[in-house]
């Protein structure tokens, strides 16, 4: 059957089986990298996207179920050359190590952030506790959050809001 | 993005560019073992002489091609695996060559393409590869130094380099490396003295350059292995039981055949995959599959369980004791002896990103995409497997998710081969399922110690007596027996028979010498041939649990005598650069005016010279204990490492803070879960790893300054001193010591009992 | 849900339900004459006592009563020192906040004799006299022994102190007035210490104890009347909500599609997941969580208690589980999509939670209920493991579907997994959980 969803603020008409998780017709079909199969089971975070604004897990987000609505990947938050504000935090933080859990990091934090622009320490801690990072990036994770909401402030070094 | 394009095939490659005039590596024997530190041999050694990896590959056109438009190629063996290396490597290669960075191009490991560096494994790609880099840079540096001074009539000293790209002469003449390289050959061995750039003249290496791979991490570019999309590819998943040593009793192949979408089953002996046009089809296919009864082929698992469990498991495997340490001198009487028994589970690596790998099969030739530490092992075992002539193998590496050690990556990839032989044509993309990852990869061993030492009446350790149990770390495929599908292949190639490594660099017994100074030290390895559980190599290998038995040990006689834990060790330690890393990190962390234990919160330290041959690290951290749950939150922490020269301080840090922050989740939280007919951990609920709220409060670095010094591998060193650190915390926090992991919420409670 | 249930999202999770219809009820009853009966006067403090007072198995005791009990799950604040109170205990009535039980002088019960905390624990006073709300639940305390109160008193006295002052709590009008709690006591509040009953065996009479003081199940587990007090008598245990989870009968009314054993239930109270019946969610999670700490032999105990109230009501064959794929596909074809994208991975058959013997949706409590609420509760919030970080766990899917979905995938669930009657209004009930879960 067919299926319209709407990535990014772009329509595609799928002919696809609509219990297709949306994870799948991202990378296959849009050929979007940003969410990443991690466990398919709603246990790590890597796939995150956001579904009308609320971050989600598209492993678990039957196509047919988001027809219509509106899906933000890492894509929509900005490119290589034209990094989001995010983005551009985790890239002075460098925080990344091998980057697989990265992405959903990124639009789980970005959740939180257009739902409250100053998050605390806690609130982002308490925020970030679904999604699952191995390399042991999570201080570096954290610390770009804090610039980001500092960088929304115009304080330009993180330093200041450093707990 | 390189890693997602088919390589350039060799023809393409070599017509491609100036100066390659013939092939340069040299011939790889079939049979060879892995090399890169993490057992074997390695890459034979060809030229002694040489530093790093030259030692096996000295021709300078194997690591660097320099294009008559400029353009510079470098070539490394080892591999991304999210350490950073491929920025640390381009540094090194930019500040010997004198370049501008952004000009190089750095390609990874490939069989047909680069220098086989044996695994990137060990922490030792900044020892073999960087070396390698830096000195064969520093080579072809000298000969176009040596070539536009000929063609100048100068001497060759005058001619300079300014780090763009251009040669110099003092009277304002200049040229372009292109230009140059054009009138040269790099098809030369290395000399061993070429000079190096001076470190107070650097330009790149210990600044901290941004990593190369991160931007297209953080905006969905094509980053992974897993993002490749060829041509016509089809998407497989391999149909297995529950975990290893299980197989399914008839599956419903007729059902699956009849699924819309499905393109081939795939069964050979006791191999079983399905391939389908879509990735969702794939799965159906294989939850279909899945839904058939399983049974045990195998011996039981052992019993469930940490601490006594996994010490009587071990126990009751034959073991050939190998002498690691006997130093006998002459010391005082003991006056305080402390014997104690440390154990360490089962440790799954539980990468983010289950393993993934594309193959490929046209006209006779195989290509194999990979994330394999080892993608010159990949190369043998699909060759084996195959029955394929080596030169028809193609292996490339791509970069996957953080694997810390030999998770599935080796196995999907000979599983992809099979698949894609049996589809050929197609490229076949076989990703494993999350469950598959966790009950098929081979796990970090289980292992316990036994230590015994003594205080003489002057504080100075007497005596030290450390045995280790433990099965190899080392069971890398380089052969078709050591993959799955290979043990499911009809006739099965058997599974090889484990074999330690040898010290320095050891497996079980890695770190089990102290670095310190102990009058009578014996160390012995009682190997454990025989594994119960499929396991191999997992970051740090047994550095993990003899670091935490020594750096546990030495804070139980110290707490004992009331010694300082830091005066303990530096009371021990004759090694400067240990020293002065103990004393770094206990500034940092202001150690001298630490607050004393008082039941909730205390503070411990640990360190350890990873294999005594890599980075030093000590660790400082403070915890707060909740007595009422035993909950354990780490509210700083503090490491200082000494890697000689670091390329990248930041790549650094980011390694052992990550190293620190895994240590933490491993030693507080994990162990595999066993029923009898399988692995029970198969999830991230059944393996629950370390999430933000229980990071800790704040971690530092501090990266020793070391000019120059020679590169000491890095990304194994917080592992042990992390893990013991975490546990002399809790012993001074509380007075309870914690020798058997996880130091979990559930093991501190019961031992700190309900007052 | 009936609007005199506490149907909030209490953080402090088994609070006892509808005191305040109490209260408003003894308003109704006549204000002058009452409050002659509702002043409590002061208890005079006491030097605080030493941890060296008590004895070590006395202490041990009280640890191991007080986990029963439950007691730092409420006294806890999020990220909070253990016992320090300050948890927010939302109600449709305002909010409360728990109360600071550590030693400590001036925020705590530092000063609080034994008598003055064994009053608050069986009649709900505080030291200085003010009533207090049976969101501490006095009723079932009461019934505790003697001895108990003393080892439990011994425990909290040997915690650390902690200072936390008391957050004011927040309670529309008048229920902010504390006299109307005795009004409510007075109707209510008659429990008497619990008494061995001789036709059993101690194992049983053991749980009794523990499940009808301390555990307090029947708080939620048996239907409360209008004034918010529970049902006794034949009504006892026959199921009643909690937080806007139905707590399922366990008087042998409840719909288990295979009956409860004691080895069934011990499984369920120690780890938060059994594999023929489901996994605790909502307020039975902190239960679980203290269980799994327990003794061993107490949560046997209880277990055995418990399976014996419906020993003589279940049927004893298994009825085979229901499985109508194809049936429930034809009801809603969408939802079938919606199983297969959302929920095969680990629902159906071949998933590994399958094969790990986690449990099957036919035979899963939630799904044999009258009321859909726990099924949408578990759809939309997810499941936390109970117990620690490992255990039972299910994503929300409340923001990848929307209420009609909701509707139609627990229609799909219903049909498929379950012999009982359909459900209705269920995208009302969705988006009234969603409202609720959006609320700050």
């Amino acid at each position: 059957m067919t299926v319209t969803i709407t990535v990014n603020g772009a329509d595609h008409a799928l002919d696809i089986d609509p219990a297709t998780p949306l994870l799948y017709v991202l990378r296959d079909d849009l050929e979007l990298n940003g969410a990443k199969y991690g466990c398919g089971l709603g246990q790590c975070g890597a796939c995150t996207v956001h579904i009308d604004g609320k971050p989600a897990f598209s492993c678990l987000t039957p196509v047919g179920a988001v027809a219509g609505r509106r899906i933000r990947t890492v894509e929509g938050l900005g490119s290589a050359d034209a990094p989001g504000l995010l983005q551009q935090a985790f890239e002075k933080e460098q925080a990344a190590q091998c980057g697989y859990c990265i992405a959903g990091m990124l639009m789980r934090a970005q959740a939180l952030l257009d739902r409250n622009p100053d998050p605390d320490e806690a609130q982002i801690r308490a925020h970030m506790q679904t999604n699952l990072c191995r390399c042991g990036t999570h201080m570096r994770i954290l610390r770009a959050i804090r610039r980001a909401v500092a960088m929304r402030k115009g304080v330009q070094s993180a330093q200041d809001v450093r707990p | 993005m390189s890693p997602v394009l088919p390589s350039l095939s060799r023809r393409g490659f070599l017509t491609g560019g100036a100066l390659v005039v013939s092939f340069a590596l040299a011939p790889r024997a079939f049979a060879q073992l892995a090399g890169g530190g993490e057992g074997g041999a390695g890459p034979t050694v060809v030229a002694p002489d040489l530093k790093g990896s030259l030692k096996s590959t000295p021709w300078l056109d194997a690591w660097i091609r320099i294009d008559a438009d400029g353009r510079v190629t470098v070539f490394t063996g080892k591999v991304e695996l999210g350490q950073g290396i491929r920025t640390a490597l381009t540094q090194v290669a930019a500040e010997e060559l004198d370049i501008p960075p952004a000009a190089i191009t750095l390609v990874t490991a490939d069989t047909e393409r680069t220098p086989d560096e044996g695994l990137t494994a060990g922490s030792h790609s900044m020892q073999d590869s960087g070396t390698a880099i830096q000195n064969a840079a520093a080579n072809v540096r000298m000969l176009l130094a040596a070539e536009a001074a000929r063609g100048w009539g100068l001497p060759a000293d005058q001619v300079t380099t300014g780090g763009d790209g251009r040669l110099h002469a003092p009277d304002g003449r200049s040229l372009p490396y292109g230009e140059v390289a054009a009138r040269l050959s790099l098809h030369v061995q290395a000399v061993p003295d070429a000079p190096l750039r001076r470190p107070s003249d650097y330009r790149t290496l210990g600044r901290e350059l941004p990593r190369i791979d991160i931007p297209a991490k953080l905006t969905g570019g094509a980053a992974y292995l897993h993002d490749m999309r060829l041509p016509g590819m089809l998407h497989a998943r391999v149909v297995r039981g529950p975990s290893v040593g299980t197989s399914l009793q008839s599956p419903d192949l007729d059902a699956v055949a009849r699924m819309p979408g499905v393109v081939k089953i795939v069964r050979q002996g006791g191999f079983l995959a399905v391939v389908a046009e879509r990735q969702w089809t794939a799965i159906q296919a294989l939850r279909h599959l899945q839904r058939a009864a399983y049974a045990r082929t195998q011996s039981p698992l052992p019993a469930d369980g940490t601490g006594d469990a996994v010490a009587a498991t071990l126990k009751a495997l034959p073991a050939r004791d190998i002498p690691i340490m006997d130093t006998g001198e002459p010391a005082g009487p003991a006056i305080r002896t402390v014997k104690a028994r440390y154990t360490r589970p089962w440790i799954s690596h539980g990468s983010i990103g289950p393993s993934c790998a594309i193959a490929q099969y046209v006209d006779g030739t195989m290509t194999v995409w990979t994330h394999s530490q080892g993608t010159f092992d990949v190369h043998r075992v699909v060759a084996e497997l195959l029955g394929l002539p080596p030169e028809r193998v193609h292996a490339i590496h791509a970069e996957g998710a953080g694997c810390y050690g030999q998770n599935g990556a080796d196995d999907v990839a000979a599983d992809a081969a099979v698949i894609a032989k049996a589809v050929p044509g197609h490229p076949i993309r076989l990703q494993w399922m999350r469950e598959q990852e966790f009950g098929w990869e081979p796990l970090g061993p289980g292992m316990m110690t036994e230590l015994e030492a003594a205080l003489g009446a002057d504080n100075r350790i007497v005596s030290w007596r450390h045995a280790v149990w433990s099965n190899p770390h080392n069971n890398r495929p380089v052969g078709a027996g050591g993959v799955l599908a290979g043990n499911e292949a009809d006739p099965p190639f058997p599974a090889p028979e484990g074999k330690p490594i040898p010290m320095p660099e050891g497996d079980g017994s890695r770190n089990s010498n102290p670095l310190y100074s102990f009058a009578n030290t014996h160390v012995v390895y009682h190997f454990l041939k025989d594994m119960p559980v499929r396991v191999s190599a997992l970051r740090s290998l047994g550095a993990h649990l003899n670091v935490f038995s020594i750096e546990s040990m030495l804070d139980e006689l110290a707490a004992g005598a009331g010694i300082d834990p830091l005066a303990i060790r530096l009371d021990h330690m004759r090694d400067e650069r240990a020293r002065d890393v103990m004393q770094a990190a206990a500034d940092r962390f202001g150690w001298s005016k630490r607050p004393k234990g008082d039941g909730r919160r205390g503070c411990g330290m640990a360190f350890a010279r990873y294999k005594n041959l890599g980075a030093y690290c000590a660790v400082a951290m403070e915890v707060e204990v909740d007595r009422e749950t035993g909950r354990t939150l780490v509210r700083r922490a503090v490491a200082a490492v000494d890697c000689g020269q670091p390329a990248n301080p930041d790549g650094v840090r980011n390694q052992i803070e990550g190293g620190l922050v895994q240590s933490l989740s491993w030693t507080g939280r994990e162990a595999v879960r066993f029923a009898a007919d399988r692995r029970a951990s198969f999830d991230w609920s059944s393996y629950p790893i370390l999430r933000f709220g229980d990071v800790p409060g704040s971690v530092e670095v501090v990266v020793m300054d070391r000019p120059g010094a020679p590169f000491l591998g890095t990304a194994e060193a917080a592992q042990g001193p992390s893990a013991a650190a975490l546990a002399n915390a809790i012993a001074d926090a509380t007075g309870v010591r914690l020798r058997d992991m996880p130091l979990s919420p559930e093991r501190l409670k019961a031992a700190l009992g309900p007052v | 849900m009936k609007p005199t249930r506490w149907a909030g999202r209490a953080a402090g999770r088994r609070a006892v339900v509808g005191w305040a219809a109490g209260g408003a009820l003894a308003c109704l009853a006549g204000v002058g004459a009452f409050l002659g009966i509702a002043y409590r006067s002061g208890l005079p403090t006491v030097p605080t006592p030493k941890a060296s007072d008590f004895p070590v198995e006395l202490v041990s005791r009280g640890a191991a009563l007080a986990t029963i009990g439950d007691c730092i799950v409420c006294h806890t604040a999020d990220g909070g020192a253990a016992y320090a109170g300050g948890r927010a205990l939302a109600t449709p009535f305002g909010t409360l906040y728990s109360t600071n039980i550590t030693p400590d002088r001036e925020t705590g019960i530092g000063g609080w004799s034994k008598e003055a905390f064994k009053r608050a624990m069986r009649d709900g006073v505080s030291r200085d006299g003010r009533h207090l709300y049976p969101a501490l639940p006095y009723d079932h305390y009461r019934r505790v022994h003697d001895g108990d109160l003393d080892a439990i008193y011994a425990f909290l006295m040997t915690r650390p102190a902690t200072s936390a002052p008391a957050k004011a709590n927040e309670l529309i009008f008048p229920l902010g007035f504390r006299p109307l709690l005795a009004g409510w006591k007075l109707l209510f509040l008659h429990q008497e210490e619990f008494t061995p009953r001789p036709d059993h065996d101690a194992v049983w009479n053991r749980g009794a104890y523990l499940a009808e003081g301390l555990g307090h199940c029947s708080g939620c587990h048996s239907p409360r009347n209008l004034a918010g007090a529970e049902e006794t008598g034949g009504s006892a245990y026959s199921g009643g909500m909690a937080e806007g989870w139905v707590a399922p009968a366990l008087n042998g009314a409840g719909p288990a599609a295979i009956p409860w054993t004691a080895d069934s239930l011990f499984t369920y109270l120690r780890t938060g997941v059994e594999g023929r019946h489901g996994a605790a969610a909502g307020p039975m999670g902190p239960v679980v969580h203290g269980l799994s700490r327990a003794p061993e032999s107490d949560v046997r105990a209880i277990a055995t208690y418990i399976a014996s109230l419906s020993a003589d009501r279940t049927a004893p064959e298994t009825p085979a589980p229901p499985d109508r794929t194809a049936e429930a596909a034809k009801a809603n074809p969408a939802a079938a999509a919606l199983f297969a994208g959302a929920c095969a991975g680990c629902h159906e058959g071949g998933a590994p939670m399958m094969t790990q013997g986690r449990p099957g949706l036919s035979t899963v409590t939630a799904l044999q209920l009258d009321r859909p609420d726990n099924a949408i509760r578990a759809i939309l919030q997810g499941i936390h493991p109970p117990t620690g970080p490992a255990g039972p766990t299910m994503p929300p899917f409340a923001a990848s579907l929307t209420d009609a979905q909701v509707a139609d995938l627990a229609a799909y669930l219903r049909t498929r997994f379950s012999d009982r009657p359909a459900w209705t209004s269920l995208e009302a009930a969705s988006a009234t959980v969603r409202k609720e879960e959006s609320q700050p």
